[in-house]
């Protein structure tokens, strides 16, 4: 049995329920954002699978590529971000974050 | 002066009652004795009035008028007749001896001063106005004072009996505003055929127009007047305020409540109702001399289930002026004269009796007449003086209310027969009520509680003697004060009843 | 002496005691002998003016002669009243009367009133007195009539009461003023009546007024009998007689001034005086209350033991007579017994003062056995009672009979006996009573040593006047009856074509003051017209007037003999009955009474008249006023209150609404605001966690939305 489109697609979904599950539920920044990249990933991932199974060249790997560079730029920053909360506040939880409601 | 008498007489009290509030608390003899020279200037000048008074003319006499607030035509106008000359002497003498019978006043003296000579004020302002809006002014001005005298320095029921008062008074105010604005609508100033607030256009049937000409509603603003000033007077059965501040108010206070305030109702009557609406004051002389009598009657039976001497004294005062009103029904010349005597007559008497329950209750502090006894052994001239004011209450021929009582049962007999003759009975009971008292009080065996009771003060018999001088005087030849007034009121009989 | 002398010397006369009283009020104290000189010296002058006036028309002969002056008093235009003197025989006469007593009174006074702590005030008042009586006997009109009249019940007041500190006192005066107050009700409508009918209070006017133009009808009935209830309460008439035997609180003095000589017959004087204005119903009443007086008096007086009481009774009894001579047509005959009454009366007052003064008691048990001690005062005690008893030569005989006569005549004419018995049987009683009174008092043996022993005969200031009234209970009437002697020249009945001629200001019927014409008032009293009046007012003439007829004057002559061959019958027996009972004891009197226990208790409670009126009149109007302040208080008062409370629950209620309702809406816009706010407070969370869960869900809304499209 070889592996089609269908299979990629699941596996793929199953990353980004996963990732959205992180996201939703995490109070922890660093989870958060590992939430996101699995999101990420999951697109990436849904991109190299078209791009393999339908006909039209390689954009959905230059697509990939962009994800992967936004992914380490949006890290880049959220983390720098989760530094400085954590700095702040001393946590990285971020539902104790809320000054500003307040 | 004598451009603005009137004026004066109205605002001397106020100017005194102005230095009076002006002045430090500390000073409480010099107070007493601003208030009675703010009370000395009306009185001179009473006297004055009364010698100039014309009295062979019906029209005002002392006229001043000015414009007041343009926009309503309301008018600063003051002015006397011969109705109204009796009552501004009642008021100034009255007022003036009042001040002196409250010297013994110790509590807030500024305030009471103060509020006395506006009050003073007020009652001048009524007897003389004779623009509506200015006549209810004052008549709202004297309510005031009235309340606090009573309110503050009344007796240990005080503040029910001054919000009795005052309420009652006020629902009566209302009903004449709503009369008052009924007629400021609907009369037509014959000059400018604006509106108006002058009585005397008002008077004058030839400028009623508009809702005035239909008689249901002249029907109802008769009879909101009447209520209003039945209230006042007190016709029966809106009396009840009258014990109740009476017995609460301090003795002067009491004085010009009876003396002066009670002959605002019928004043009222005389001065407004009957000339502005004569075919209902006509139309309504049955129910008024029914009235009358009911007052004569019903008041001298309560007077003489009283035990407290000033409840007492208080229901004579309904009595009598149930002899006002069965005058002024009579609808002729001898009834609304005795009818107007008897106001002034009620006032000198009625202020006599009161004064004089204010001797005793200074003395003995209590005024219950079965706790007294045989003072005629104590207080000779005390029980003289008072039994003279008690027999001139009971209409001994000789004193003055004798003759007004006969000249309104005269005047009324031929209008009213049998009510005349109902009424006549009060001449009984009112004997019977006071001399019952006379026996309690001063005969019989002395109390020995008051074997050390002072006799009467001379500053006491100084308010005493004057009263009782001019109620000798008139009952004896009444024609002074008659003269005053019985071409004014011969005028407005022929007015009213044709 | 010219009528304006005459006039004058009545001014001076009525003035002169009001000036006694006024100086002895204000200064009595102040002055030596505290003033009693000043009071007897002005009394005395104005005794010896009116004995000028007597003189005059004495002189004159002519009853009919009269002198008046006016003055306008009140003047209100239509309406006017005169203030006016009035002197005529009759007042002359009662002028002598009132002056005479009075003087002799004042003068009694010195010795009985001597070391009262009010002495000067007695006098005062004594002064007061006796002004406001002559005010009654000379004034003119209706109108002062009544002022004096009212003036006369103070003075009564005053005197009744004048040793006010006895509670008994302070009670008697009370109930005589307001006796006479019932009276004068009655009297007071009676002029209002005749005032509005004709439009003056002028005697004269009125009078010629009735004869023109006499009112129809009830109505003069009731003028009438109202103007005699002011009789009936002045001059104690059954039914309001209850006042004067109480009034006996008053000091000794004064009852024998007042209350048995001047005061009471003013009544009498009235009726006399003002006997045009009666017709003959009217007087049918004053003749039967008048007879049922005298007799019920004479029958109390029979067992009162206290010798003022009794004397009071008497009073009462003899006050019957003059009335009922008034009613019965013969009212000269009643003056004439008002003349000779009010000298031996008061005699036998000041007679029983005199003898109270010495054994200081009024119970007669306790007396007995005082001639020697007291000659004088026995003597002149005894002829007043033979005075009063009708024994011939003695003055009250002439009067008396005179009015038994009069009271035959009418009973013949009219078929009325009732009066004429009723006073005859009275007559004899009085002889009874009176000479009971004179055996218990000063015959037999002393029945209270103690009293006895301290006995004395009283002072001479106390005893000339009871000589001098002796003297005049002799010779007072002349011995001649009213008609035929030296009475007829001041009184006689009233000429009325002569006072209609003399009167021309006589007003016409209906023309009393104007009632204004837009009050179609019941004014028109009903009037006879003019011819119809003259048959029906000559009626009332001959009742009360001179006998025209032959017929009449035969009855009239058959009456006279008559009643006086009875009337001395009588007089003798009950003199005789007193002697047997009471000196030679063959009549036990306790045991004729013992045999009648209710008569006897009748008359010893007077009838039940007290007990009656403090049944129905005291307990009513007691229960009246009752009724009327619990009315004011409760209903009356329990209106305004509820009114007050009705006003508090409402402004509660008010309150209420105002707090829940219109506040409510105001707080519930805001409720609802914030509400909403908290509500989405929640959604704003700040967490973008849960915008997220929102989206993704709101996507896979949208999804399964679009999917079921």
């Amino acid at each position: 049995m070889t592996a089609g489109l269908e299979h990629y697609l699941t596996v793929s979904a199953l990353l980004f329920g996963l990732g959205l599950y992180a996201v939703l539920t995490r109070r922890n920044a660093v989870a958060l954002l590992m939430g996101v990249e699995l999101i990420l990933n999951a697109a990436s991932l849904n991109f190299v699978a078209f791009a393999r199974f339908v006909d039209g060249g390689v954009d959905g790997h230059i697509v990939a590529i962009f994800v992967i560079v936004l992914a380490a730029a949006e890290a880049a920053v959220a983390l720098a971000i989760v530094l400085a909360m954590f700095r702040n506040f001393g946590t990285v939880n971020v539902d104790s974050v809320n000054r500003l409601k307040r | 002066m004598a451009d603005h008498l009137l004026s004066w007489m109205t605002f001397a009290p106020v100017i005194g009652a102005a230095v009076i509030a002006g002045l430090p608390g500390r000073y409480k003899d010099l107070t007493k004795w601003i208030a009675a020279a703010a009370t000395a200037v009306p009185l001179l000048l009473a006297v004055q009035l009364f010698l100039q008074f014309d009295r062979t003319t019906a029209d005002m006499q002392f006229t001043e008028h000015y414009t007041w607030i343009k926009s309503f035509n309301i008018e600063y106008f003051m002015g006397v007749d011969g109705l109204s000359v009796p009552m501004v002497l009642l008021t100034a003498l009255l007022s003036f001896l009042c001040i002196i019978a409250s010297w013994r006043i110790e509590k807030a003296v500024k305030g009471y001063f103060s509020l006395f000579l506006l009050l003073e004020a007020g009652m001048m302002g009524v007897f003389c106005a004779l623009d509506f809006f200015l006549f209810y002014v004052f008549w709202e001005v004297m309510l005031l004072p009235m309340y606090f005298l009573i309110g503050i320095w009344g007796g240990p029921r005080k503040e029910y009996a001054a919000i009795k008062f005052f309420l009652y008074t006020l629902a009566g105010s209302v009903l004449m505003l709503l009369a008052m604005i009924a007629f400021y609508y609907n009369v037509k100033d014959p000059v400018t055929g604006g509106h108006t607030f002058n009585m005397l256009h008002m008077m004058d049937q030839a400028n009623h127009g508009g809702i005035l000409d239909l008689a249901n509603v002249r029907f109802v603003i008769w009879m909101g007047l009447f209520i209003g000033f039945a209230i006042k007077v007190p016709v029966f059965p809106f009396h009840t305020w009258l014990p109740d501040a009476h017995v609460e108010a301090p003795t002067a206070v009491s004085v010009i409540l009876a003396g002066v305030l009670l002959k605002m109702g019928t004043y009222g009557l005389l001065r407004i109702s009957y000339p502005m609406l004569p075919d209902q004051a006509v139309g309504f002389m049955v129910p008024m001399a029914i009235l009358g009598a009911v007052n004569i009657l019903y008041g001298a039976f309560c007077a003489m289930a009283q035990t407290d001497m000033k409840k007492l004294v208080a229901y004579s005062s309904v009595s009598h002026m149930g002899y006002v009103l069965l005058g002024m029904s009579a609808m002729n010349e001898v009834g609304i004269n005795g009818a107007v005597l008897q106001m002034f007559n009620h006032g000198t008497i009625t202020a006599m009796m009161f004064l004089c329950v204010g001797v005793i209750y200074d003395r003995a502090h209590h005024r219950d007449i079965n706790g007294f006894g045989g003072l005629g052994l104590q207080m000779p001239l005390y029980t003289t003086v008072f039994s003279f004011a008690l027999f001139a209450a009971v209409g001994l021929p000789g004193l003055s209310g004798f003759v007004s009582e006969a000249m309104v049962f005269i005047g009324a007999f031929p209008t009213h027969r049998t009510i005349t003759v109902v009424s006549a009975l009060g001449i009984v009971v009112g004997a019977a009520y006071v001399l019952w008292m006379l026996q309690r009080v001063f005969l019989g065996e002395k109390n020995a509680k008051y074997d050390s009771l002072p006799e009467i003060s001379a500053r006491e018999l100084f308010t005493l003697v004057p009263i009782g001088i001019i109620v000798l005087v008139l009952g004896v030849y009444p024609m002074p004060v008659l003269d005053l007034m019985k071409v004014s009121l011969n005028h407005l009989i022929k007015v009213v009843a044709g | 002496m010219s009528e304006h002398a005459i006039l004058l010397s009545a001014l001076a006369v009525l003035l002169l005691p009001l000036l006694s009283y006024a100086i002895l009020f204000f200064l009595g104290k102040k002055l030596p002998r505290q003033g009693d000189w000043l009071g007897v010296a002005l009394l005395g002058a104005s005794w010896l003016l009116a004995l000028r006036i007597f003189a005059h028309f004495w002189a004159a002969g002519d009853p009919g002669l009269r002198i008046e002056a006016n003055v306008r008093w009140l003047d209100l235009g239509v309406f006017k009243a005169d203030a006016g003197l009035l002197v005529d025989g009759m007042s002359a006469v009662m002028l002598v009367v009132v002056t005479t007593v009075s003087l002799l009174v004042h003068l009694f006074s010195i010795g009985y009133m001597h070391g009262d702590r009010r002495y000067e005030r007695f006098f005062a008042f004594l002064g007061f007195f006796t002004f406001s009586m002559l005010g009654i006997v000379l004034s003119n009109s209706l109108l002062f009539l009544y002022m004096f009249w009212e003036l006369v019940g103070l003075a009564s007041y005053l005197l009744i009461g004048f040793w006010f500190h006895k509670p008994s006192a302070a009670a008697a005066n009370k109930k005589a003023f307001l006796t006479n107050r019932v009276g004068d009700f009655g009297f007071f409508i009676g002029i209002l009546i005749f005032f509005t009918a004709y439009g003056t209070f002028n005697y004269f006017e009125l009078f010629a007024a009735a004869h023109l133009h006499p009112l129809t009808g009830a109505l003069l009935t009731l003028a009438g009998v109202g103007l005699f209830m002011g009789c009936i309460g002045k001059s104690a008439q059954v039914p309001l007689h209850i006042w004067l035997p109480d009034a006996m609180e008053g000091p000794t003095p004064v009852s024998a001034l007042i209350h048995a000589a001047t005061m009471v017959a003013a009544g009498v004087y009235m009726v006399a005086r003002l006997l045009p204005l009666f017709d003959p119903g009217a007087l049918l009443v004053v003749a039967y209350v008048g007879a049922i007086t005298a007799f019920l008096g004479a029958t109390i007086a029979l067992v009162k033991t206290d010798i003022k009481k009794s004397l009071a009774y008497s009073t009462i009894s003899q006050l019957g007579y003059m009335v009922m001579a008034m009613g019965v047509g013969v009212a000269a005959a009643g003056m004439f017994h008002l003349w000779t009454h009010a000298f031996f009366k008061a005699l036998l007052f000041l007679g029983s003062g005199s003898v109270i003064h010495a054994v200081h008691t009024q119970e007669m048990p306790l007396m007995g056995g005082l001639r020697r001690k007291m000659p004088i005062t026995f003597w002149t005690f005894l002829i007043a009672t033979l005075a009063i008893s009708g024994v011939p030569l003695f003055s009250g005989f002439y009067s008396k009979d005179a009015i038994l006569a009069g009271a035959l005549a009418f009973g013949m004419n009219k078929a009325h006996y009732v009066p004429f018995l009723l006073t005859l049987a009275a007559a004899g009683l009085t002889a009874f009573y009176m000479f009971r009174m004179v055996f218990l008092t000063f015959m037999g043996q002393p029945r209270d040593e103690a009293r006895h022993h301290h006995a004395h005969e009283s002072p001479w200031t106390m005893t000339v006047p009871l000589v001098t009234l002796a003297v005049l209970a002799v010779i007072s009437s002349g011995w001649r009856g009213p008609t035929d002697g030296w009475f007829s020249r001041f009184v006689a009945p009233y000429d009325m074509a002569r006072i209609v001629e003399e009167t021309p200001g006589a007003p016409h019927a209906g023309e009393a003051f104007a009632v204004p014409a837009a009050v179609h008032g019941e004014h028109a009293l009903p009037q006879e017209s003019h011819g119809e009046a003259q048959e029906s007012h000559g009626g009332t003439q001959a009742a009360h007037g001179g006998a025209h007829d032959s017929h009449d004057a035969h009855v009239r002559h058959t009456a006279h003999i008559t009643a006086m061959v009875l009337s001395i019958l009588v007089a003798g027996l009950g003199i005789f009955l007193a002697w047997l009972t009471y000196m030679r004891g063959r009549i036990d009197s306790s045991a004729v009474l013992a045999r009648l226990p209710r008569v006897h208790h009748v008359l010893q409670r007077m009838y039940f008249f007290d007990e009656f009126y403090a049944a129905t009149v005291y307990r009513f109007t007691l229960w009246f006023s009752w009724l009327c302040g619990a009315f004011d208080r409760l209903v009356i008062d329990g209106i305004v209150n509820g009114m007050g409370y009705l006003t508090r629950v409402l402004s509660w209620f008010a309150g209420l609404a105002d707090r829940y309702v219109v506040d409510g809406l105001v707080n519930g816009v805001g409720a609802v605001i914030q509400g909403a706010g908290e509500g989405f407070r929640r959604v704003q969370t700040g967490r973008v966690q849960s915008y997220l869960a929102y989206a993704c869900f709101s996507v896979l809304l949208l999804v399964f939305v679009f999917r079921a499209l």
